[in-house]
């Protein structure tokens, strides 16, 4: 295991920037004091925006609208297609709408607080100061929000919460968000201040003298290479998901952009915290291609149980009975029973351990042992079909669709007691907490690219709650990067617009191409899919949801296997003239390995456990994940060392806590 | 995982633009039902890669049916048999054994294939930039809650927003007419009182941009709200219609 020794040298300084002052007045002091371009200027400037998810499209609207040229990017047919658009339950803001004793500070610690104190104070601060903002800014679009009979917007509750903060429109807001940003972004295209590239793929970034400069981008569709200039470089590519192959992301999500960054000296942080979501479909055969998301909504009405008789699990498992057989007093519902104040509602990473503790004991509920039911019954006893078909009808739809089973219909009565269909969920891997390494301005430590979204690391700390990703997302699009990135462009007024007729450019160029032609010359036996399937279970299995020393050395010598098997025996078919999507999915796959690599390797580093990286080693008598806040208060953040088959070296950044008392996370009481 | 069929795929096989297509038939065994139609094709690409052959294109990307990247036009419909879903959430148990599936892409002037079953949809995004926002910019907006907008207005602005894109309406329609597309977009703006200060301005920019890319004219037939698998309702061309009257009647 030597070669997996992990190097930490003497300990350069890293600069968050995180400005003076109490934690509440940071971001407006930010604001009053950083450096602004002036209109006439902006227009000097060309700034590349790499995907149009949330945070990529309401960026590139936002800087177009400003008055920067603006270059934007997407590896799909249209913008509007990003994966934000599938993020079902809804948008946290601190509106206090509903009266219930919400406020900025109540956002800012419950984030912190859901997180499990590994986030960065300030930036989590700023988010819930500037969340208030995105609900006024999609409203005034026309994203047709719920709304109550008065006519005002309407709430919910979402998980480590106690309050209703949640804003949604039906269970598609990611939807709804996504195109209020896209209907922005076409309109700068109408105006001719963002140039919209759709098919392509980022390959490389390039640098001058030390500052992200361009890029190099594939036309997916003539295969060709091709080059863009700009003054300043912004990616926005979402997170490493797919690294697992099997996770809710889409197909074509992956984490080149974010590894091209990271080999150009970009720190990636805090790559082990992965969040698995507690409510997705169970998986089914190995033909799968991706696993299912049923929206954290139905948490509100969904109770989660599994058989409290072992001999119960046994015959669930060998399908000779029902969920709805089994009565009420012969059903855990073990959330309700370990957590009473949260109930249903624990965080994400809660709910997804004591899944895995119930089916680890084998009292899983279908055929393969890794399901547990999520159940309506009282619910639909309580307010009827008729209301809770209206929340969460089009998700009972989706799930009858795919399962063949419809979680409203009546199933059983049993002692006068009715029982309809439950669901059948088991967690899987979701979002990414972790990723490229950002100051507070969204700089990362390479000068002039900025990362924005899932794709840093910044907000979210060890998990994510529900309802914060598209928080997060618009809020570095629209109201924080235009702002801070002036503070980097500000000197940059006087550097003309560039040409790509460089030296720097040709040599990424070549880089590319090299690359790309070796993975056509491998001419081996096995298939892209083969391999990175091979690669996600290896995550899953010691890389998963409990992770041990020996499960993550085991992990890091099984890639290194793999990765040789890609680079001897990979095989893909056509050639690199015109479309060839076997070779793009190869591309991806080989930053995959080096970032399952890069997760294993920040997995094993970190010994303690804390929101989605859960170390078997260290947890409470009762199975809670035990932090370890005096050797582990920081983020990691690891520095490429100029090969993928060198361990990377870790640079930690300390936290520092001002407003918030760090302390045990307790959903309990 | 209990049943499998056997199936044959005939399937839409193009190598450009520009190159002659044809239909290539391919068999598959032993296909479990519980499959989706879009991993069944992932299986049939496995076995061609291996054979050392091309893949076959075609779009999809989130496979929850809301990204509207998946398109196919299969046994005559848009998204396959079911309704109220994209091709990504077919499921094999629609079909039985020794069935013989055909495939084809969107087939529209509007649409041109780029390869196999894949199509270039660039003309909605064109639609979309002649006047599908409302002009706004970042930061200007007041407090969400200053304009009551009523649930039912809201609640039928949120279906016609629904709409994701696809084209399915489109490759329905006998005259390759966008109405379906365009009126949902028009609709949720007409539906909401922040739409409204620029509607006029709008459904005239929107249509206009319609027509010039070669999508074709409404004759009211349905077929596009039959099988959109959003289920975007024909009342939205009827608003359609009576906005661009309106806006036509005043200028």
């Amino acid at each position: 295991m030597e070669e997996n020794k992990i190097n930490t040298p003497a300990q350069p300084v890293i600069d968050s920037k995180i400005p003076e002052g109490p934690v509440a007045e940071k971001w407006t002091n930010y604001k009053a004091h950083q450096k602004l371009v002036n209109p006439a200027n902006k227009r000097r400037l060309d700034i590349i925006v790499v995907g149009t998810g949330l945070a990529g499209a309401s960026a590139a609207a936002t800087l177009g609208e400003m008055g920067f040229n603006v270059l934007n990017f997407c590896i799909q047919d249209s913008p509007r297609r990003a994966h934000s658009i599938a993020a079902q339950g809804g948008i946290n803001a601190a509106k206090n709408y509903q009266n219930d004793g919400d406020s900025v500070y109540r956002l800012f610690y419950d984030t912190v607080k859901g997180g499990d104190y590994r986030a960065r104070e300030a930036n989590v601060y700023r988010l819930a100061e500037v969340s208030n903002n995105i609900i006024d800014q999609c409203v005034a679009q026309g994203v047709p929000f719920a709304r109550e009979y008065g006519g005002l917007l309407a709430n919910r509750s979402f998980g480590g919460a106690q309050v209703s903060r949640t804003f949604y429109a039906k269970g598609q807001t990611g939807q709804q968000l996504l195109l209020g940003a896209y209907s922005s972004l076409n309109r700068q295209i109408q105006m001719g201040k963002v140039k919209s590239y759709n098919r392509y793929e980022m390959h490389d970034i390039v640098m001058i003298d030390g500052r992200a400069r361009g890029i190099i981008a594939k036309n997916l569709v003539t295969g060709k290479l091709e080059r863009f200039a700009a003054h300043a470089v912004v990616i926005a590519t979402g997170g490493y998901g797919n690294t697992y192959f099997l996770s809710t992301n889409a197909m074509a999500c992956n984490c080149s952009a974010a590894m091209a960054a990271y080999r150009q000296g970009a720190y990636f942080a805090n790559p082990a915290y992965v969040q698995i979501h507690p409510t997705c479909i169970p998986r089914h055969g190995d033909k799968q291609s991706k696993l299912t998301l049923m929206s954290e909504s139905l948490r509100n009405d969904g109770r989660i149980w599994v058989p409290k008789d072992i001999e119960d699990a046994k015959k669930l498992q060998a399908g000779e009975i029902k969920g709805s057989d089994i009565p009420e007093e012969n059903r855990d519902y073990y959330l309700e029973r370990r957590y009473p104040a949260f109930g249903n509602l624990v965080p994400r990473d809660v709910a997804s351990r004591a899944a895995k503790e119930r089916c680890d004991k084998g009292y899983g509920v279908n055929n393969t042992g890794q399901a547990v039911f999520l159940d309506f019954s009282e619910a639909i006893n309580r307010l009827g079909i008729d209301v809770v078909r209206q929340r969460y009808g089009n998700l009972f739809d989706m799930y009858e669709e795919i399962t063949d089973v419809n979680p409203g219909e009546l199933a059983n009565e049993i002692n006068g007691e009715k029982y309809y269909n439950p669901m059948m969920i088991y967690p899987a891997i979701h979002y990414t907490m972790g990723g490229i390494w950002v100051d507070y301005e969204l700089q990362t430590s390479v000068k002039g690219l900025f990362a924005i979204g899932e794709c840093n690391f910044s907000d979210h700390g060890a998990n994510r709650l529900g309802a914060s990703a598209l928080m997060q997302g618009l809020a570095d699009g629209y109201f924080v990067l235009p702002y801070t990135i002036q503070n980097y462009l500000s000197d940059q007024i006087t550097v003309p617009h560039f040409t790509t007729d460089t030296p720097e450019f040709d040599e990424a160029e070549k880089r590319v191409q090299a690359n790309l032609d070796h993975l056509m010359s491998i001419k081996g036996n096995r298939s892209v899919d083969s391999i990175h399937k091979e690669l996600g279970n290896i995550m899953w299995d010691y890389v998963g949801m409990g992770r041990t020393k020996q499960s993550l050395e085991t992990a890091l010598e099984k890639i290194k296997e793999l990765r040789k098997e890609f680079e001897t025996n990979l095989f893909v078919p056509g050639d690199q003239d015109g479309m060839n999507i076997e070779l793009d999915k190869a591309f991806r796959l080989r930053d995959f390995i080096t970032m399952g690599e890069l997760i294993a390797y920040d997995a094993l580093n970190r010994e303690e456990s804390c929101g989605g990286h859960f170390r078997e080693e260290h947890q409470t008598e009762e199975g809670e994940a035990k932090r370890d806040d005096e050797n582990f208060f920081y983020v990691s953040c690891w520095k490429y060392n100029g090969d993928d088959e060198k361990a990377p070296t870790l640079i930690k950044e300390p936290l520092h806590y001002e407003a918030i008392k760090v302390q045990t996370r307790n959903y309990k009481n | 995982m209990d049943n499998a069929i056997n199936i044959k795929l005939r399937i839409w096989r193009q190598a450009g633009p520009k190159e002659k297509g044809g239909f290539v038939t391919y068999e598959l065994q032993d296909i479990p039902t519980d499959t989706s139609f879009l991993e069944t094709l992932d299986i049939l690409n496995e076995q061609l890669v291996e054979k050392g052959e091309e893949p076959i294109a075609f779009d999809h990307d989130c496979r929850e049916g809301i990204c509207g990247m998946c398109s196919l036009y299969i046994n005559g419909h848009p998204h396959g048999p079911a309704t109220g879903a994209t091709t990504c959430q077919l499921y094999m148990r629609r079909f039985h054994d020794g069935e013989t599936i055909t495939v084809e892409p969107w087939r529209s002037a509007a649409f041109p294939v780029i390869k196999d079953l894949m199509v270039d949809r660039n003309a909605f995004d064109k639609i979309q930039q002649a006047g599908g926002y409302v002009s706004f910019a970042t930061g200007g907006a007041q407090d969400a809650n200053a304009i009551p907008i009523s649930k039912v207005a809201a609640d039928e602005a949120m279906d016609s927003a629904s709409c994701i894109g696809c084209g399915a309406c489109v490759a329905a329609c006998k005259n390759g007419s966008a109405m379906l597309f365009v009126s949902a977009k028009v609709s949720q703006f007409a539906l909401l009182p922040q739409g409204k200060v620029e509607a006029k301005r709008r459904v005239k920019a929107m249509l206009a941009k319609m027509d010039e890319l070669g999508f074709g004219n409404c004759t009211n037939t349905g077929a596009c709200a039959a099988e959109c698998p959003k289920n975007i309702k024909l009342s939205n061309i009827a608003r359609l219609n009576r906005e661009f009257i309106g806006a036509k009647c005043s200028d």
